[in-house]
């Protein structure tokens, strides 16, 4: 495998020699989301070849593996252990790959309740922009020496370096998981989804859509069936299902070709008044909103920010439009700085999170 | 710049109280919990508006005085270490909790509130700050963010890190930043978590909003001896295998029980090489089948004796003494060494069959309190600093011990931060590439490198000097022989 990595880093080294940017490619499966790579002759660095588990033992809850592995081969590999990452990371795709996920940083429905990816990230491995093979973090639960590169670099597409490999906490999969659904109108339902958050209840997946809440309870059966007698509520059979649909955007209300907004703000917020459809989870800290074109991106980010958050343009035909929420100037400045330092001649995916990175 | 030219300008705008600089005065910020290191500033600095903190910085900034940020100094890496010619910028003033928010389940306040006191605050909501360090009393909210402090619950409920939503943070030059939101993440580069941990490099935090978490129904502990520490270690692994997370997961070895029981007397198993205290929480349902379970695994372990707590008082009563074992350590020896690695469990009892050989063949006691869940090891050397040599010995005995949780495949500091005091052993732990962009990062928000000079990070130079070599993490050179 170490002849892999060498490939690698000679990609990188000529490349930067050249100040040639290099589109890092893992499953090809979230090539929607996010700006498109600027420059002009990108080559592509396909990280698939870097592939495989390189360490698991189930009872230190933690897993290391390649960036090239599929994600889906990996989840396999713990629920064989009946353990889960947490954060359910959407897919996307069955190419998917770990390093994709940990580059985009995206989390599912369990985000709200047990954290994000990056709150599961304890170590990478990584080559910088000038080819350099770096260690961070590590493989135990508690580490503060050095600065936290590991969630610096998680969520970053790409522009602060090759992710190589990654360990990650996993926990055991909940004895047992039901799901309920309650008629309700949307501010009852920001207000409940709130409100319960706040008391011991295992709650752990909102979603909120056509007026009608959906809740998972995960837990031991003892507190699941405590909490479906204090809640109320129809249990739905095909639960599972349910979450996987809102999880990798197949449910209904996702409807492909038209924009996906992904409004990312604060709970308590009650309804945004935006046109189009709206889709809420994570206990209403986050929105999806579906839109056709009579809403400008600055009106949505607009609401978002007052709503102290961002807006993403998640999905969209149009290219004009900047992926990511502005960053203010200050920020901006520490971000270019930042890649500066690990990306010296900007090679790695620039463009692809902010056109200055 | 002279230090009295300094003090008038920052007297230009700061009361007279608020800006120390006569010996007597100094005295007090001379060191933080690790005592071994002490150093006066040059002058000591207490704002109380955030304002303040800005024109203290531009000041310093301009005149290039080092800054060394101070919350309640209860730090065991020296960390708030004054600098001789600088100003120790103590935030202990700003220490108000701005607001609760019961709804959002959320608290804005100030650096220097201390830890407890958010979780009293949120108390009437049936909320409570997670993250709670044994120093919970008088540490400080912005003391734990820069140390991204951790506590006996942390394997269940996380970190700082995990328990923070946004942060205000001045840079050296005097600018104030907005990271992270009011949502559950941001836009661009994860600063929340680059600046969690930071050990007062990269910025002041001046603003803090936690999240909190609703309080569980109901907590019970089990509390399990063993007299093999093997059998203690397999226990830990056995609960977890069998899908339980608990919300605390300690382990204390004889001579750790044994000074603890000397002070808080409990009723601890004496003559157990090894005691577990295992807590589920949760609902009273929950609670009640996860105990059961718990139970059933030591048993099929091997413990000699169980107890579970019967009601709150003798929960609190089993964990006082874990939450003692400094001051216990404190009462049975002159003076104490806490250290700090974080190992993969699975490598338990191998790293304290080496401490305990580093202890005899140092001649000084060491006993172990161990954050079991999550693998960090907190062995406390009893030495005495008034023989002559003993610290000189005691802090080589530490420096193995660090070297060794590396070997391990773990980490040279879990929750206590690198400070002063593990500067060497980061050049252990990291290549000099690594170390390259420690520095890099710091220079991003520090160009002139004058906040905290001289910790967290060890210099090129510095590295060469101690001539550490590159334990290459974990890859022992001879995996086949027998290390320890
Ligand atoms: C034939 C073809 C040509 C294309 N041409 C262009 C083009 O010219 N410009 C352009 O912008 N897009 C182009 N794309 C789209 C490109 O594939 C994706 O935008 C991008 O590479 C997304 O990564 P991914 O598809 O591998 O998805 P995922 O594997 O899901 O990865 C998602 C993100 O993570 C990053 N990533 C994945 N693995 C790692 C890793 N190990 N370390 C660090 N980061 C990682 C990726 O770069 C990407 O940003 C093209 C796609 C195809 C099929
Ligand atoms: C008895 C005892 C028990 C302890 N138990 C635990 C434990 O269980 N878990 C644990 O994790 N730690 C523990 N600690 C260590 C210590 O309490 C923590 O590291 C704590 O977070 C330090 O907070 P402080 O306010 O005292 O910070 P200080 O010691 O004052 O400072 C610590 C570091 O933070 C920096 N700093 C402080 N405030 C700011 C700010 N506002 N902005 C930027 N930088 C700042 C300082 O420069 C310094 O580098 C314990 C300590 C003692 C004495």
């Amino acid at each position: 495998m170490q002849n892999i990595i060498d490939q690698f880093a000679d990609t990188i080294r000529t490349a930067a020699e050249r100040k040639a940017p290099l589109r890092i490619c893992g499953g090809g499966s979230k090539e929607f989301y996010g700006n498109r790579i600027v420059g002009q002759s990108i080559d592509m660095l396909d990280v698939t070849a870097y592939s495989g588990i390189v360490d698991y033992e189930p009872t230190e809850l933690v897993i290391t593996a390649r960036t090239g592995t599929r994600l889906a081969d990996l989840e396999a590999e713990l629920y064989g252990q009946r353990q889960i990452l947490a954060f359910e990371p959407p897919h996307f795709g069955a190419t998917t790959t770990l390093g994709g996920c940990v580059a985009t940083g995206l989390s599912g429905p369990r985000r709200a309740s047990v954290g994000a990816v990056r709150d599961f990230v304890l170590g990478v491995r990584m080559l910088d922009g000038r080819g350099d093979d770096l260690h961070f973090g590590g493989q135990v639960m508690k580490n503060v020496a050095g600065y936290d590169i590991s969630r610096l670099v998680t969520g970053s597409m790409g522009t602060l370096g090759l992710l190589l490999e990654v360990s990650l906490k996993v926990l055991p999969l909940p004895p047992m998981e039901m799901t309920l659904s309650l008629q309700m109108k949307e501010a009852e339902a920001i207000e409940k989804m709130n409100l319960w958050a706040g008391k011991p209840l295992p709650i752990s997946a909102t979603c909120f859509c056509n007026d009608a809440l959906t809740l998972r309870l995960s837990g031991t059966e003892a507190a699941v069936r405590a909490a479906h007698a204090k809640l109320g509520g129809e249990k739905v059979a095909e639960g599972t299902a349910f979450w996987q649909s809102v999880r990798e955007q197949t449910h209904i209300f996702f409807q492909p070709g038209k924009s996906l907004w992904r409004l990312s703000i604060k709970s308590t917020t009650p309804p945004l008044s935006l046109p189009g459809q709206q889709l809420i989870e994570w206990g209403a800290a986050l929105r999806w909103l579906i839109s056709d074109a009579e809403v400008t991106a600055e009106t949505v980010r607009a609401v978002a920010a007052t709503a102290g958050g961002h807006a993403t343009l998640f999905r969209s035909g149009e290219s004009s439009v900047a992926a990511f929420h502005p960053l203010a100037p200050e920020m901006m400045a520490i971000h270019r700085c930042l890649k500066e330092k690990f990306d010296p001649m900007g090679i790695l995916n620039p463009g692809r999170m902010y056109p200055e990175l | 710049m002279h230090p009295l030219e300094l003090v008038a300008d920052l007297r230009t705008f700061l009361p007279p109280e608020a800006v120390l600089y006569e010996s007597e005065d100094l005295k007090p910020y001379e060191c933080d919990g690790l005592s071994a290191y002490r150093q006066t500033p040059m002058i000591v600095a207490l704002p109380q508006t955030e304002d303040e903190v800005v024109r203290i910085l531009q000041i310093c900034h301009m005149s290039k005085t080092p800054v060394v940020a101070r919350g309640a100094g209860t730090g065991l890496s020296g960390g708030a270490l004054p600098h001789a010619s600088g100003v120790l910028l103590s935030l202990a003033k700003l220490k108000r909790i701005l607001k609760v928010d019961p709804i959002a389940r959320t608290a804005r306040v100030q650096p220097g509130v201390r830890n407890l006191a958010i979780s009293e605050a949120a108390a009437p909501y049936g909320l409570y700050y997670a993250p709670d360090p044994s120093s919970q009393i008088a540490c400080s909210i912005g003391g734990n963010v820069a140390e991204n402090s951790g506590g006996v619950h942390c394997l269940k409920y996380g970190l700082t890190v995990h328990n923070i939503l946004q942060l205000r943070v001045v840079t050296m030059a005097g600018e104030s930043l907005e990271i992270g939101g009011a949502g559950l993440d941001a836009p661009g580069y994860d600063l929340l978590a680059l600046m969690t941990g930071s050990e007062g490099m990269l910025g002041i935090v001046t603003e803090i909003t936690v999240k909190l978490t609703p309080s569980a129904e109901k907590a019970q502990v089990v509390m399990a001896a063993f007299d093999d520490i093997r059998k203690a270690g397999n226990a830990v692994a056995n609960v977890i295998g069998a899908g339980i997370i608990p919300a605390g997961m300690e382990m204390m070895d004889k001579i750790a029980t044994r000074a603890v029981e000397e002070y808080v007397h409990v009723g601890y198993n004496l003559e157990a090489a090894a005691i577990l205290l295992c807590e589920a929480d949760g609902t009273a349902e929950e609670v009640a089948d996860e105990i059961r379970r718990i139970d059933e695994i030591m048993r099929q372990s091997g413990a000699i004796e169980i107890r579970t707590s019967r009601d709150e008082t003798e929960r609190l009563r089993f964990w006082a003494g874990r939450k003692a074992a400094f001051p216990a350590a404190g009462r049975v020896s002159p003076d104490y060494y806490c250290m700090d690695g974080t190992i993969p469990r699975k490598n338990l009892a191998r790293v304290l069959g080496g401490i305990e050989r580093l202890s005899t063949e140092y001649g000084l006691r060491c006993m172990n309190v161990f954050h079991a869940g999550d693998g960090n090891l907190h062995p406390l050397i009893l030495y005495d600093a008034n023989q002559p040599g003993e610290p000189e010995k005691t802090e080589e005995f530490g420096a193995k011990i660090l070297e060794m949780c590396i070997e391990a495949g773990g980490t040279i500091t879990g929750e206590h931060g690198v400070g002063i005091e593990k500067i060497n052993q980061m050049c252990s732990q990291f290549s000099s590439r690594e170390l390259k962009i420690f520095h890099a990062v710091k220079a991003v928000f520090d160009p002139e490198g004058l906040l905290n000079p001289g910790k967290a990070v060890p210099t090129l130079r510095r590295c060469a000097e101690h001539g550490a070599m590159h334990v290459h993490r974990g890859e022992e050179k001879f995996p086949g022989l027998p290390r320890f």
